[in-house]
């Protein structure tokens, strides 16, 4: 999917008809890989995951995704907000140190 | 154009009275307005309800002060207020009362009619003993006093608009339209 | 079909008949009722849309502001003090160009803790971007919820649709309810050229430079200045289908007219009451009720004014430290164009009465007087 899309590139207007009539982005967002910003790392422990999709539902960013049942992040865009450790009854996703 | 004014206690089904007559009244074709005292209700409370009713629309928004009629839901309001403000000479008070009307004694220049609903709702339970809903009897009553519309045009607008034991109703309304007695 | 309704149900109906998707309203007095019918119809699914509950005013339209922008058709109502409050997102709707429409009850603010007719709620949102549309009866709601989604959805500028406090709101009348299928023919469903989909993902509302924002208010404005042709396209063919037209104004007995009423919401539905009055005592009257007050409609009002040979504008509402409201639009759409004297009158303010012996007492002192003795001429306060 993410290929298909047009790259989020700097786009300058010469003209106001150019413009869209909302303030948004021309090009996908799929291409802004905003898991560069990330400082630190949930890490999901699965064997203590009780699968509720609690993680999934509270992403702000929809970087996890439910693959056979299971939360996984999707590094590309997490952000690390640490919400969804915040969040999970578990307690089974830490945020550990970013190593860059 | 025609303005009526009901006068009852919040929680008496005063304001639904009004709404069923207009209900009743735009079947037959006719340009109503019908509106609730505008502010807040409390039960118990002396609470309006009004109508206005004509044959071409009503361009009228403001509020009723010189009423043409008046009906009196309940009857222990001829004694706590005065029901006859603003009311137009000739005008006829309609009271829910197990009395005559010659026993009110209003200004002479308005006529008294007057209905026993709060007999007639307790006769097909509608509400309770200590309270009952004596609108649909009462506007069966005014319909006929004031020569509004068929009894037929109220049963249909009771049969549609009364989620509660409306065939109760019906009946309930057509038994007070039968007792009742044409004035105008 | 016809029912007899009150106001604020005349709202719920429009909203079920336009085919809301999503609803999101807080419940204030005077317009409880738009919603209680509204979740009903949800519940009931004679309306399939999701109906949100929330915490305030604010969240409401944020939660319309988000559905809008994911191509859903949204609706809410309230009034006031719910107005006031949802003022920094009415902006954000209307800046993000999302069709949403929303009823207003006019209602005035406390303190001074009052529930009754008063337009200053609203027109203290008069520079948000929105559409505002000042009804004079129950059918008339219900045909502006419809019309307004048709030209909000052609144009991207939400709109409000606005009723005085009980004098509509809650007062029944007869209300012609349409056929759900000759709606659907006059309002195709809502495809907007932009929305928020994980199928094609943008960034929406974000960081706007100097570089672009002022192109972007430029926009809006010139979509604006299209309301006006797009009402009048728009109801024409709404009194095709349903036989009742609504322009962006109402004029009464306006051409041989002398003096001419400038009103607004039910006052220009009582207006008429005097002017038919007045006129069988040979005084030539007129009454030009503004319907559509965003965009203010300059031709349609010049063309109608710069005829008569006074005005009188009647407001319920008032700019303090300048003019009534209304008053203010009338002498900006006449300036430079006519030397017609203007009279500022302020009536009805929190509910008081406007009653067709109020409009008497405008017309007989602005026949009797050459120019206005004062900026603002008041009409009942007790002296």
């Amino acid at each position: 999917m993410k290929n298909k899309k047009r790259k989020a590139e700097k786009i300058i207007f010469n003209s106001e008809k150019d413009m869209p009539i909302t303030p948004m982005s021309l090009g996908s967002m799929a291409f802004n890989l905003t898991g560069s910003w990330r400082n630190i790392r949930p890490l999901i422990d699965l064997n203590n995951c009780l699968q509720c999709g609690i993680c999934w539902k509270f992403c702000p960013d929809a970087a996890i995704v439910i693959e056979n049942e299971f939360p996984v992040i999707d590094y590309d865009y997490c952000k690390g907000c640490g919400l969804c450790a915040e969040e999970c009854p578990a307690k089974c996703i830490t945020m550990e140190e970013e190593v860059k | 154009m025609m303005e009526i004014r009901f006068h009852g206690r919040g929680g008496q089904g005063t304001v639904v009275a009004s709404k069923i007559l207009a209900d009743a009244l735009a079947k037959e074709g006719n340009y109503v307005q019908a509106y609730p005292e505008f502010g807040v209700e409390r039960r118990g409370a002396p609470v309006y309800a009004f109508i206005r009713i004509d044959n071409k629309p009503i361009y009228d928004k403001s509020r009723i002060y010189t009423p043409d009629h008046v009906v009196v839901v309940d009857p222990t309001l001829v004694e706590a207020i005065d029901v006859t403000v603003g009311l137009k000479p000739g005008g006829i008070i309609i009271i829910n009362s197990d009395r005559e009307p010659e026993d009110f004694r209003f200004q002479e220049i308005y006529r008294v009619a007057t209905i026993n609903a709060t007999d007639i709702a307790v006769k097909y339970k509608l509400g309770t003993l200590a309270t009952p809903i004596v609108n649909t009897a009462i506007v069966g009553a005014v319909i006929k006093i004031l020569n509004l519309c068929r009894l037929e045009s109220l049963v249909e607008a009771i049969r549609e608009g009364v989620p509660i034991k409306p065939e109760d109703n019906i009946r309930a309304a057509t038994e007070a339209y039968e007792k009742a007695k044409t004035l105008l | 079909m016809k029912k007899v309704i009150m106001g604020n149900h005349a709202l719920s109906y429009g909203a079920m008949l336009a085919r809301v998707q999503v609803i999101s309203a807080y419940p204030i007095t005077p317009q409880t009722q738009v919603v209680e019918l509204l979740s009903e119809m949800c519940a009931s699914k004679a309306l399939e849309a999701q109906f949100i509950k929330v915490e305030s005013e604010h969240s409401a339209m944020a939660a319309l502001i988000g559905a809008s922008l994911a191509g859903a058709r949204t609706f809410t109502a309230t009034s006031a003090h719910g107005l006031t409050l949802m003022h920094e997102l009415l902006h954000w709707a209307a800046g993000g160009r999302l069709p949403i429409v929303m009823g207003n009850i006019n209602r005035a603010l406390a303190p001074g803790w009052n529930i009754w007719a008063d337009q200053n709620d609203s027109l203290s949102q008069r520079d948000t971007g929105w559409m505002q549309f000042y009804c004079a009866n129950n059918q008339e709601v219900l045909d502006s919820v419809i019309q307004a989604y048709k030209v909000a959805e052609r144009l991207y500028i939400p709109a409000m649709i606005i009723l005085d406090a009980f004098s509509l709101s809650h007062t029944y009348e007869v209300v012609d309810i349409p056929e759900q299928s000759q709606v659907d023919a006059y309002l195709p469903p809502f495809k907007p050229a932009f929305r928020l989909t994980p199928d094609e993902p943008h960034a929406f509302g974000g960081l706007t430079s100097p570089d672009y924002y002022f192109e972007l208010r430029y926009k809006l404005q010139k979509a604006m200045e299209n309301v006006p042709e797009i009402i009048e396209e728009t109801g024409r063919e709404y009194e095709k289908k349903f036989g009742r037209y609504l322009g962006a104004v109402e004029a009464y007995q306006v051409d041989d007219a002398d003096l001419i009423l400038v009103t607004s919401g039910t006052a220009g539905s009582t207006a008429k009451v005097a002017v038919d009055k007045l006129r069988k005592r040979g005084l030539k009257v007129g009454n030009l009720r503004i319907r559509l007050f965003r965009p203010f409609p300059f031709e349609i009002v010049r063309h109608y004014l710069r005829r008569a040979k006074k005005v009188a504008v009647v407001d319920r509402n008032i700019s303090y430290g300048h003019h009534g409201i209304f008053y203010q639009e009338t002498k900006s759409a006449l300036y430079g164009f006519s030397s017609v004297p203007i009279f500022g009158f302020i009536a009805g303010l929190g509910g008081r009465d406007i009653t067709p012996e109020t409009f008497e007492e405008i017309i007989d002192y602005t026949f009797s007087h050459e120019t206005p003795e004062a900026e603002i001429i008041w009409i009942g306060v007790k002296k």
